[in-house]
């Protein structure tokens, strides 16, 4: 019996060793973060939300775009709980500061770059990434090739900052050196029969993880922090891919 | 030797500054006023008003009543010490030692500088003619004493030498006020017909100290040169420069990196010990062909990290071009900080990520440009473009908390977009509206919520906002810009909600 648990403590400690060669790990201060994904996490490697890597947004339209960067603020709130700032580097920017309250994130905790290029917006990504002492780093742009994504992963590597590549209106959807691929799109919210707009709902699409599991998901914010909703007809769209077929971005 | 001194009176120091800043002043009588025991006084005037009687102490009023056409200002008494200090600082080039004698006088001490031009006559005429090109109306004079020198300028002829030892005769003709004596002292020598100080100069001390009391005594020995006058000398502000002579031309990046390392060393190293930090640089190189190239930099916060400070400079090596070969670099800090090690916590953060997030900040001005790189504290204003306040610095911390109560829109149009919209009954939210010619059907709503135009500010009807979600559950923020009462209100799409 004691032979089987050492076993499996083996196995477990080996997993996390491939893990961390892989670029997945805790942050830099060591410590895994709850991002109130909730039965989310199955789906990450080693079962928790990977902090020190690029995430890749996708969002077509306007409305999507609001919703990705709503849900980003959401995970920015966690990232940013034990102080620190975030630098939010954008081409045409349409963030509102005081829109990021709600999500719990004090907007003077973030400090905006307003490139007029998109390579200016690379290379202050790169410099932020580079930066250890910051929380995270979000990008807004348009197109980036697999190249310069390269940059920015391995900037990451060594810093164990997070980064988020907020992609509107890409022109295609070519493969990156990113550890995920996400599509948020808005729900109606769930106000059952009373009337007015309820709690912001949304659909997480996890599009591709590295050693993960993709799948669709729907989010509610409420009281600072993310709720699956779960009384709900409209149910996932797509079912979650078994185990067996494992995604390999 | 005795020591010899040049003074300076400015006789129209106020009004000659405001002319060099208003040349369309120039030759036109204006005067500058204060207030003084609730009314306004005279400050200073124009030359031209000089003559025409209306001198410092009078009211405004008055001179108005005499002279309708004159124009007023406002006197700038700190600026005018201020003018006084950098005239001083820049009469240094003529003494080392350089006083300013406020309000408008300049105190050179310039024993053993004069040969240097030539003798005292063309150094009088040279350092006269200098300040009357600059724009200053002068009096000058050269004594033995600060006094004598002082009476000579203000009361005697113009650019007047006094040779070693004869202060009491060029005293002689000159009335008591040349002594810079309280005006109760003059009051009582008026009385006693004392016209000229070659009347009681030679009354012995004892009487004269009993009947004016000590301080006119103490100027009288002052101006002959019996008592000693302490001056307390301008300070030059330092000057944070440093220069690096090259053997041969320098023609590569390499070598001009060496040269910037090199010369940033010994900079941070004067910082260290002086407990400042630099805020803008200039880095400059002197080509062969007598060209210089200068690339600058600014800080967001005092440095004196050479690493730092190289990584900024190095961004702008492209655009130094050596051409020929530069054969000195210099590198001076145009504007130095104290650097306080205690500095406020910002955004509780450990103290080292502090320096590393300001550094990086610095990184990405020099490269994007500051105008770039924006932060955003709140305001106590409802109208939402001016609920927050841009600031530059990234120490400020927010006065009043971030507002919580109303929810806010995560994206917000730059401008406004109108939209046309199906409206059941005014004051209902729309059912629904077209933008960017798609009609967007509304499922949800919540509102209104009224913001009105801060009247203190501006002025204009007020705006309804309404939240509203679609049949997709994208939510949109929009707003109706006046009432129905009046006439068709327009409506607006203002912002995205998550």
């Amino acid at each position: 019996m004691s032979e089987l648990a050492e076993k499996k403590e083996i196995i477990r400690q080996l997993k996390e060793k491939i893990l961390s060669m892989e670029g997945f790990g805790t942050g830099s201060d060591g410590l895994l973060l709850d991002f109130g994904l909730g039965p989310m996490n199955a789906a990450f490697p080693g079962g928790a939300f990977p902090v020190g890597a690029i995430h890749e947004f996708i969002s077509p339209t306007e409305t999507c775009a609001a919703a990705a960067n709503g849900f980003l603020a959401g995970l920015l709130s966690t990232l940013m709980k034990k102080g620190g700032v975030c630098l939010w580097v954008s081409s045409g920017r349409k963030l509102f500061a005081p829109g990021l309250r709600f999500f719990g994130v004090e907007p003077h905790r973030v400090i905006f770059i307003d490139v007029k290029r998109e390579k200016e917006a690379l290379w202050v990504m790169e410099q932020g990434l580079k930066c250890n002492s910051l929380a995270a780093v979000v990008a807004e742009l348009r197109d980036i090739s697999f190249a310069e994504s390269r940059r920015l992963q391995l900037a990451v590597e060594t810093s164990k900052v997070t980064g988020f590549l907020h992609r509107q209106g890409s022109r295609m959807e070519n493969t990156l050196a990113c550890v995920s691929r996400w599509k948020i799109r808005p729900l109606s919210s769930q106000t059952g029969k009373l009337p007015g707009v309820g709690f912001p709902c949304l659909e997480v699409e996890l599009v591709k993880i590295r050693n993960g599991r993709p799948g669709i998901w729907q989010f509610e914010w409420k009281n600072g922090t993310f709720r699956v909703v779960a009384d709900r007809n409209k149910i996932a769209v797509k079912p979650p891919v078994p185990q067996k077929q494992r995604h390999y971005a | 030797m005795p020591r010899r001194y040049l003074y300076t009176w400015f006789r129209y120091l106020a009004t000659d500054r405001l002319a060099k800043i208003r040349p369309e002043l120039r030759g036109k009588p204006f005067l500058l006023s204060a207030p003084e025991h609730g009314r306004m006084v005279v400050r200073a005037s124009s030359q031209s008003l000089i003559k025409d009687g209306i001198s410092p102490g009078m009211v405004v009023a008055d001179v108005r009543a005499i002279l309708p056409s004159v124009e007023v200002f406002p006197a700038d008494l700190a600026s005018e010490e201020k003018l006084l200090g950098a005239l001083a600082e820049w009469s240094i080039r003529y003494a080392p030692i350089v006083a300013t004698d406020s309000p408008d006088g300049l105190i050179l001490d310039i024993s053993g500088c004069p040969h240097l031009w030539g003798g005292e006559h063309p150094y009088l005429q040279s350092i006269t003619a200098l300040f009357r090109k600059g724009g200053y109306d002068v009096r000058t004079a050269i004594a033995d004493t600060v006094g004598t020198a002082w009476a000579l300028a203000h009361y005697g002829k113009n650019e007047m030498i006094i040779e070693s030892g004869r202060q009491a005769e060029a005293l002689f003709p000159l009335p008591p006020a040349a002594l810079r004596l309280d005006s109760s002292t003059l009051q009582r020598m008026e009385k006693l017909g004392f016209r000229q100080i070659g009347q009681f100069i030679d009354i012995p001390r004892l009487n004269l100290r009993r009947r004016f009391g000590e301080a006119m005594l103490i100027r009288l020995e002052q101006a002959l040169g019996a008592m000693p006058e302490p001056l307390k000398p301008v300070q030059p502000a330092p000057v944070y420069l440093e220069r690096l002579p090259c053997l041969e031309p320098i023609r590569t990046a390499t070598g001009i990196e060496i040269a910037m390392k090199r010369l940033l060393e010994s900079l941070c190293e004067r910082f260290f010990n002086e407990g400042k930090g630099m805020r803008t640089g200039i880095f400059k190189g002197y080509r062969i062909d007598g060209e210089t190239v200068q690339v600058s930099i600014g800080t967001n916060r005092a440095s004196r990290n050479a690493a730092h400070l190289f990584k900024l400079f190095e961004l702008k090596i492209p655009e130094i071009e050596p051409a020929l070969g530069i054969e000195l670099f210099t590198l001076e800090a145009t504007l130095v900080e104290e650097v306080s090690e205690t500095q406020e916590a910002l955004w509780s953060t450990a103290n080292r990520d502090q320096a590393a997030i300001s550094e990086l900040v610095d990184n990405i001005a020099g490269k994007v440009g500051i105008k770039a790189i924006h932060r955003y504290l709140p305001l106590e204003h409802h109208w939402p473009e001016s609920s927050v306040k841009e600031v530059s610095s990234l120490e400020e911390q927010p006065e009043t908390e971030w507002r919580t109560d109303r929810q806010r829109p995560i994206h917000l149009l730059p401008e406004p977009e109108p939209i046309e919209v199906m409206v059941v009954l005014p004051d209902y939210p729309p059912m629904h509206f077209r933008y960017k010619s798609e009609v967007i059907r509304i499922v949800r709503a919540d509102g209104p919520e009224r913001i009105e135009q801060e009247w203190w500010l501006q002025s204009g009807p007020p705006r309804d906002y309404y939240r509203v979600e679609d049949e997709s559950g994208a939510r949109y923020w929009l707003f109706r810009l006046g009432l129905y009462s009046n006439r068709k209100p327009q409506w607006f799409l203002h912002g995205f909600f998550a």
